[in-house]
């Protein structure tokens, strides 16, 4: 995979992961062409298009479109089945997640990615796996308290 | 200085912004204050600064001046700031600042510290935006990461690894003894990223890949595991256990199978057995199948093997589910090469999908239909594209309508069948008709000498209809420039011929000519087409005013055709039948720009130059060729002088076109392209067979000479000027033989200095016949642009009395006037 991005429906980026090197100016276009080529969809059209040289997958949940680019030799049937489980980690997660939690969230929703997907490809296969190891980090997570009078150095 | 706003209340507010101006001045505004907190090197906020810092670059705003903030936070020892930290580095830095090398010793730090998710944070920030100077640093602790028993750093590491193989491929060496036993761990995460990362090391080096055939067994025992395996909740996708493994096993099973017979044959039968076990009713068991369908075309899988995978691909065409139909036909499009056969038994169901509503599809679906097109289908399947070509939308159309007209090419049943084809093409699509498929099809309708009548009757009618369409309209005023004769006399056999008059044909020309919906090409298609009649229909006097009216035309091109047409009229009428009559058969050319150059070069060693025969192209071509040889490209621009001169560019054009190796730029444009200059036409016009008008020979002129008299062997030269270049001489030279026996392998070369170029035409024969019973004759045209004193060093070699005899010698003795 060579990025993933979630957007909504009104064109507002909400998650941005890119796994290989691109300058800002390259990464505002692709955002651009992906919105641009997505948001045109018919409504139930297939999932795939090619762009470049890439296979772009992309799925709606509700009000957000999950957007992937593929590599040649990935398979889009299963990137189909990565976006849906990265979905039903965030479910968890959230409990019954909408829009609004990934965007006042945002963090997390980049946290529990990293956990899932790394440098393009599946971390961990195990939706209990990952869910445990999120609670895990979270409670290494100073609160309030802890964190002010903790010293940084 | 009251503390920082929360992120949360932030995001809230911004989102109250009603317009783009609104939010920009909160954005600034929050900004100011965190520059501010930054400054004062506040460590309680940073944290809360630079997330809030991130949200706003999510926004498209710049958030350049956190980056340094983001390297303190992840020097932190909170877990907090290093979460955030890391994240802001993933997201706002990248190997292009300098800025990140510093991250190396934190991360350094990170990757060896107590907790596992602080090495977590460090080897996911690595893997997913180190540069390569930070993987040559850290491939150390890498290294020794993916040997820890921990399981969740292990498969951290395993996809770090990756990361550093494909910045620093030297280093993939050190990581193969830790791979020893990543197959058999139990943990479903470690084995997928272990399969990745051998999956990697494969890809990039034959030597690892030889090494890791021997994993084939495991991995087959792995994927077989997973198959008959119950029912485990932790892995489960319906009803599939861990499909994400199974695919990349087999992912790597292709790799290592690909030309490889036994481990191919290990594979057969688990291959079988996914291919036909699996669950198809969901999306995830055709991931699987799709997987493995790529991995049986790939190997060398049995045959039956192979015809499971097709029939699977053929089942998928059937799927209700739009994203499997798709999948199956793009994976038939990478087929059809090799496993033509199997995939035409598909044909009719791919056909079908043409009609489909989604676009993706359609595009497979085209694509694929013109690679399946052969001879016995061209039919079937032509009829088929057409109706898609007049019923898709606007982006296929000059994609389709190029295939068309390549697979006409190629499979066309008859000429008639052609033609009908392309004239469908031009009228339904016509204006999205690539450019250069013009030349093409005034090519192809040339050579159909037999169709000329009916193809022009054709054109004319569907110009009657409808004069929108560039292409179409440029052939069509084409045909009835070339043709009309044939479209007013009625002669056409394969339809009931129309009747028409030279006026009504000379009216729809001059509509095209005056149409605003005609671009400055198509008028000029027009106007040569118009001119070209005055040679094949009688009312000449319409035609000499049409063209004298275009003679101020505020288009330069135009006025200069029309200008130069007048020209023809007035002082060369002449030449004008010469030159406006019916195109030959053209030789199609893949190449631009003239075949093999003849160079010379004399001087200190005579290179020889051999004994030049002309390119094997059709005879008309051929005296062209030679002439483009001899000109020899772009130094030599030959000097003028006689009658043709301002050449009408557009007659030259066509007649540039015989010379076969320029690219037909579409009948009349002018110069050329390439490096022939325009004033060729009157060295074509010397080159051609027939026309003896301007073979002024001039042989009567220049007094022949011995060039070589020796051992019985006489060469003689005659000299003709036989065209109006006088820098060009041809010499022929005759080749007697007074001795008593044959020389047999006769071959004459010659070689001329510098300043001059040499052609040599093929010789009559090679062998001199005993006791001067005959001649061998062989043509050399010499150039001579500047007039120099004409030398040449000439070798011969032959066999005479079973000896190879060769020699050389110099022939100095020119007359004057052969090169003066």
């Amino acid at each position: 995979m060579r990025f993933l991005l979630l957007f909504s429906r009104q064109g507002k980026l909400r998650l941005q992961k890119w796994f290989t090197p691109l300058t800002d100016r390259e990464k505002k276009k692709v955002i651009r062409d992906m919105m641009m080529l997505v948001l045109a969809r018919q409504p139930r059209s297939c999932n795939f298009l090619q762009w470049r040289d890439l296979k772009i997958v992309y799925k709606r949940y509700a009000s957000l479109y999950f957007c992937a680019g593929l590599e040649d030799k990935d398979n889009e049937l299963l990137a189909l089945e990565v976006l849906h489980r990265y979905v039903e980690l965030l479910d968890k997660y959230f409990g019954n997640v909408c829009e609004l939690d990934i965007i006042f969230n945002f963090e997390k929703a980049y946290f529990i990615l990293d956990e899932f997907l790394m440098g393009g490809e599946i971390l961990e296969t195990s939706k209990l796996a990952v869910g445990v190891s999120l609670e895990e980090a979270d409670t290494l997570q100073e609160t309030m308290e802890e964190y002010m009078s903790k010293p940084a150095y | 200085m009251p503390a920082p706003i929360r992120l949360r209340e932030l995001i809230r507010t911004i989102r109250t912004a009603r317009t783009q101006a609104e939010e920009r001045e909160m954005i600034q505004k929050e900004c100011a204050a965190i520059r501010s907190s930054f400054r004062e090197e506040d460590n309680t906020y940073r944290c809360r600064n630079v997330a809030k810092l991130l949200y706003m670059h999510m926004l498209g705003y710049p958030a350049h001046f956190g980056q340094l903030e983001c390297l303190k936070l992840i020097a932190s020892q909170k877990f907090t700031d290093k979460r955030i930290g890391y994240l802001g580095a993933m997201l706002l830095l990248d190997e292009r600042q300098d800025v990140h090398l510093l991250m190396t010793n934190c991360i350094k730090n990170d990757l060896n510290h107590s907790t596992q998710y602080v090495q977590g944070l460090a080897l996911c920030t690595l893997g997913c935006m180190g540069s390569s100077e930070m993987c040559r640093d850290l491939a150390g602790e890498v290294e020794k990461l993916l040997k820890t028993s921990n399981s969740y750093l292990r498969k951290k590491a395993a996809l770090c690894a990756v990361h550093v193989i494909r910045k620093v491929p030297e280093l993939m060496e050190m990581f193969l003894p830790a791979t020893k036993n990543l197959l058999s761990e139990k943990n479903h995460g470690v084995l997928h990223t272990s399969v990745v990362l051998l999956t990697e090391m494969c890809e990039r080096s034959p030597d690892m890949l030889a090494h890791f055939r021997k994993l084939v067994p495991q991995l087959v025992r792995i994927l077989k595991n997973l198959i008959m395996s119950g029912y485990s909740p932790e892995h489960d996708v319906s009803g599939i256990s861990d499909p994400f493994l199974q695919v990349r096993i087999l992912r790597l099973l292709r790799i290592l199978g690909k030309g490889d017979d036994d481990s191919s044959e290990a594979m057969n039968d688990i291959l079988a057995q996914v291919a036909t076990n699996t669950e198809t009713s969901k999306n995830v068991g055709n991931a699987i199948l799709y997987e493995t369908v790529l991995t049986i075309m790939d190997i060398k899988s049995e045959s039956g093997l192979r015809v499971l995978a097709i029939n699977i691909l053929g089942r998928f065409l059937l799927n209700n589910d739009k994203n499997i139909r798709y999948v199956a036909l793009t994976s038939l499009l990478k087929t059809v090469q090799t496993d033509h056969n199997a995939v035409q038994r598909h044909r009719s169901t791919i056909v079908d999908c043409l009609k489909d509503l989604d676009v993706s599809i359609k595009r497979r679906a085209m694509e694929l239909s013109f690679a399946l097109v052969n001879g016995n289908n061209i039919r079937g399947m032509m009829k088929e594209l057409l109706y898609f070509l007049d019923s898709c939308d606007p982006e296929f159309k000059a994609d389709c309508a190029s295939g068309v007209f390549l697979a006409a090419e190629k499979y066309a049943p008859s000429k008639r069948w052609h033609i009908d084809t392309i004239m469908r093409v031009l009228t339904t699509a016509g204006s999205y008709v690539r450019d250069d498929s013009v030349p093409n099809l005034i090519q192809l309708i040339t050579n159909s000498v037999e169709m000329h009548a009916y193809t022009v009757q054709r054109l004319y009618k569907a110009l009657l209809d409808d004069i929108s369409q560039q292409p179409l309209v440029q052939v069509a005023s084409w045909c009835i420039g070339e043709y009309g004769d044939l479209l007013v006399s009625g002669q056409c056999e394969e339809e009931e011929p129309i009747q028409v008059t030279e006026d009504e044909v000379l009216d729809v020309l001059e509509g095209l000519l005056v149409s605003n919906l005609s671009t400055p090409v198509t008028r000029g298609y027009a106007l040569t087409a118009i001119m070209k009649l005055s040679t094949r229909f009688t009312s000449v006097n319409r035609i000499k005013k049409v063209v004298s009216i275009y003679g101020s035309s505020i288009d330069v091109e135009l006025q200069q055709r029309a200008v130069e047409y007048n020209a023809l009229f007035k002082k060369y009428d002449h030449m004008r039948p010469a030159l406006l009559e019916r195109m030959p058969i053209m030789e199609k050319t893949a190449s631009n720009g003239p075949t093999e150059i003849v160079q010379t070069n004399g001087e200190a060693e005579p290179s020889v130059v051999e004994a030049k025969h002309p390119p094997p192209v059709t005879q008309p071509t051929n005296q062209a060729n030679d002439l483009l040889d001899l000109l020899g490209g772009n130094d030599v621009v030959p000097v003028i002088q006689t009658t043709v001169p301002a050449k009408p560019a557009s007659a030259g054009g066509e007649l540039l076109d015989l010379l076969g190796d320029l690219s037909l730029s579409g009948g009349p444009a002018p110069a050329p392209a390439t490096s022939v200059p325009s004033s060729q036409p009157a060295f074509l016009l010397d080159g051609l067979t027939s026309p003896p008008l301007f073979n002024d020979i001039a042989a009567a002129g220049i007094p022949p000479m011995t060039a070589y008299n020796k051992n019985g062997l006489k060469i003689d030269f005659t000299f003709e000027r036989a065209n109006p270049n006088p820098n060009i001489a041809v010499i022929t030279i005759h080749a007697s033989n007074s001795t008593e026996a044959d020389m047999t392998d006769f071959v004459f070369q010659a070689a001329v200095p510098k300043t001059f170029q040499l052609q040599l035409l093929s010789p009559s024969s090679n062998v001199v016949p005993a006791l001067n019973q005959g001649t061998v004759t062989q043509v050399i045209r010499v150039l001579n642009p500047q007039k120099q004193q004409l030398r040449m060093r000439i070798k011969l070699t032959y066999t005479h009395k079973g000896s190879a005899v060769q020699d050389l010698a110099e022939v100095n003795n020119f007359p004057p006037q052969s090169w003066q």
